[in-house]
């Protein structure tokens, strides 16, 4: 959303048909890329061709859109708020990549997300998510077999 | 007939003692999660899918029904307790159900919106069990085309109504069907969109989308317009049973809520909020004291109370016979189904006809436990809502990861998964509906599949989709839905929101 020019009303809709073009594209040259051809009716791409010509056809309704004035005001955003939201998701991420287990990562999502939402307490929070994380945690691998990550902290338990 | 002995089977299934014991943790849970604020039934299926994963079809998808019926009546408690709909469809029950909590008498719209719910799912879920055998004899005859032009109509209808403008629901759609052509293509063995990614061949899992654009694009959406200051619900006071006058004002409109709600909700287009709206109109003009809506009139809380439950199980009609999610709600519920590998449509009622027939029984006993939980148990629910809101949606985000981790534990997963969850932030931002994204996933590959078995009969000649009357027609019916809006913009006023 950095684009400048004043003729353009509804800047959202502009970035929306870039992306859809991108897509568009995107879609269309892993469909060329498919060799395998069905001996008659479709192949496995003409629904590739399909998806991209639709995302082609929306980018240019969004083009013409995005010269109209926009029908929907915008709200002011807490970044911050949406930011801490971020970082609790990239922490439970990160956690699972790294092998810390899912008591660890929804610990830290649990008190960054109540963080997010305006919560000062990080200490009480930290606590209250790593209660709930061990009480899932020993509910559905236990009780129900499901395969949450193992880090350190499950291989106590 | 056959229905009756087919159904009296099914409530034998229903009645086992493991069974009840899923519908009873289904409604339970249902109210529970479709009680919170901001969360409809949509989202509470979505989110509780992964946990029941494990467990056997039957059981489970009989949990589900009672969670998709406990979170009708748990989200008709917070709009009228709290104002704030957890849903579309119980927009208008908040109209006259918070002006009655107001003046007091939030327990008599709690009774009748749980009664009228009771009375309006119990004669919609008969008109589904007699009606579902005969569109099932109907569909049967259906070749792919037909499954093709159907399909096309559940595209057009669920993204040109869903949402503000018909160009912002075709491009959910898209991003659905763009979604769906991820994956090893089932018929030639080649993999599509994956980038050599070996997680992606499997294709994207609904449920990640569903929860991604669902619950952490809701999340997101909230933290960001700080709508989290504390709402205080409405204390229940007095007596919660409704007068005779009550009653009197109410029993008619159960009855016309479900008329207007159970056939509109089994259109492909039909939804829940359209006959909820009518309803509320209806009473309106029909009362005999009009000057009391707007002000907490009872006859506006019964009336869409009932067409909401009604169209609830109208959607289940083409959902279980041909397959065809028609509301957000029901596109989740599939898949559900497609977990277990059992794909909804004519076959279900043959090659699964025990469970089908289990899952309407069971249908009639959760309706008859949620209004027992739901009347003497209200004041229980009602404190879930001092959870602060904070809590409450970190909560939500542990639970949505952790279900996408158990049935797919891979990080790849939880990147979709987080993925998504911006998508969802962004799409609700800017207005986009989500319904329709959820839709072109699931609804995608198999209209791929339709069209691709089709020409293959016809060795490769795209007429034979015009030389079958039966998708000529809907093919024709499809195209008209989708041009429509665009003629008439005029029609907008019959937009609907998701749930």
């Amino acid at each position: 959303m950095t684009s400048k020019t004043p003729s353009i009303a509804n800047r959202p809709a502009a970035v929306v048909a870039i992306v859809l073009l991108a897509i568009a594209f995107i879609t269309y040259w892993d469909a060329s890329q498919m060799k395998v051809r069905a001996t008659y009716g479709m192949g496995a791409n003409a629904a590739s061709y399909f998806v991209a010509v639709l995302f082609l056809v929306l980018a240019i309704g969004h083009l013409f859109s995005a010269f109209r004035p926009t029908d929907i005001e915008q709200e002011a955003v807490d970044w911050k708020a949406v930011g801490w939201i971020g970082l609790a998701l990239t922490g439970l991420v990160g956690s699972i990549w790294m092998g810390g287990g899912f008591i660890l990562g929804s610990t830290l999502l649990f008190a960054l997300t109540a963080r997010g939402f305006g919560r000062r307490a990080l200490l009480k929070d930290i606590c209250l998510g790593a209660v709930i994380g061990v009480l899932i945690f020993l509910m559905f691998n236990k009780l129900l077999t499901l395969a949450l990550p193992q880090g350190p902290l499950e291989r106590l338990l | 007939m056959d229905s009756l002995f087919f159904l009296f089977q099914g409530f034998a299934t229903a009645i086992e003692p493991a069974n009840l014991i899923y519908a009873a943790v289904g409604v339970i849970i249902g109210t529970a999660v479709g009680v919170l604020p901001g969360i409809g039934p949509a989202l509470t299926v979505a989110l509780l899918l992964p946990v029941t994963f494990k467990l056997d079809p039957g059981g489970s998808i009989i949990m589900f029904a009672g969670i998709y019926y406990g979170g009708m009546y748990g989200g008709s408690t917070t709009a009228i307790l709290l104002n704030t709909p957890g849903e579309s469809a119980s927009v208008v029950t908040a109209l006259e159900g918070n002006q009655m909590a107001r003046s007091g008498r939030g327990g008599p719209a709690l009774a009748t919106a749980a009664i009228g719910s009771f009375v309006a799912a119990l004669i919609a879920t008969v008109g589904l069990a007699f009606l579902a055998p005969i569109l099932v004899k109907v569909a049967v005859k259906f070749g792919p085309w037909d499954y093709f032009g159907l399909m096309l109509i559940a595209f057009v209808t669920v993204s040109a109504t869903f949402g503000s403008s018909p160009l912002r629901g075709l491009t959910s759609l898209a991003f659905g069907l763009w979604l769906g052509l991820m994956g090893i293509d089932q018929l030639t063995g080649q993999a599509r969109l994956t980038f050599g990614v070996p997680e992606l061949l499997d294709g994207v899992e609904v449920t990640t989308l569903a929860v991604g654009l669902f619950a952490i694009g809701e999340a997101l959406l909230v933290a960001s317009r700080h709508l989290f200051k504390p709402e205080k619900p409405m204390p229940v006071k007095g007596s919660i049973w409704m007068t005779k006058e009550d009653w009197n004002r109410s029993w008619k409109p159960w009855l016309r809520g479900t008329v207007l709600g159970f056939p509109i909700g089994a259109l492909p287009a039909g939804g829940a909020e359209i006959p909820t709206f009518l309803s509320y109109n209806v009473e309106r003009k029909l009362s005999k004291k009009p000057e009391e809506f707007g002000h907490g009139a009872i006859e506006g809380v019964a009336g869409p109370e009932a067409a909401n439950n009604a169209s609830a199980a109208g959607t289940l009609v083409p959902l279980l016979t041909l397959g065809l999610p028609t509301s957000a709600t029901a596109a989740v519920m599939l898949a559900g189904f497609q977990q277990y590998n059992i794909q909804p449509g004519p076959l279900l009622f043959t090659q699964h006809a025990d469970l089908v027939w289990g899952l309407v029984a069971s249908l009639f006993i959760a309706n008859v436990m949620l209004l027992v939980l739901n009347l003497p148990l209200v004041g229980l629910w009602v404190r879930l809502l001092a959870i602060p809101l904070p809590w409450l949606y970190a909560g939500i985000l542990v639970f949505a990861s952790m279900g996408t981790i158990a049935a797919n534990p891979s990080v790849v997963e939880l990147l979709l998964l987080t993925g998504f969850g911006v998508v969802g932030f962004l799409m609700r931002k800017f207005d986009y509906p989500i319904a329709p994204a959820v839709v072109g996933l699931i609804l995608g590959p198999l209209a791929d599949s339709a069209l691709r078995r089709s020409m293959q009969m016809s060795l490769g000649d795209p007429m034979i989709l015009l030389q079958h009357p039966s998708s000529a027609i809907m093919i024709g019916v499809a195209v008209v839905a989708l041009v429509a809006p665009f003629i008439f913009r005029g029609l907008s006023k019959f937009q609907q929101d998701e749930d």
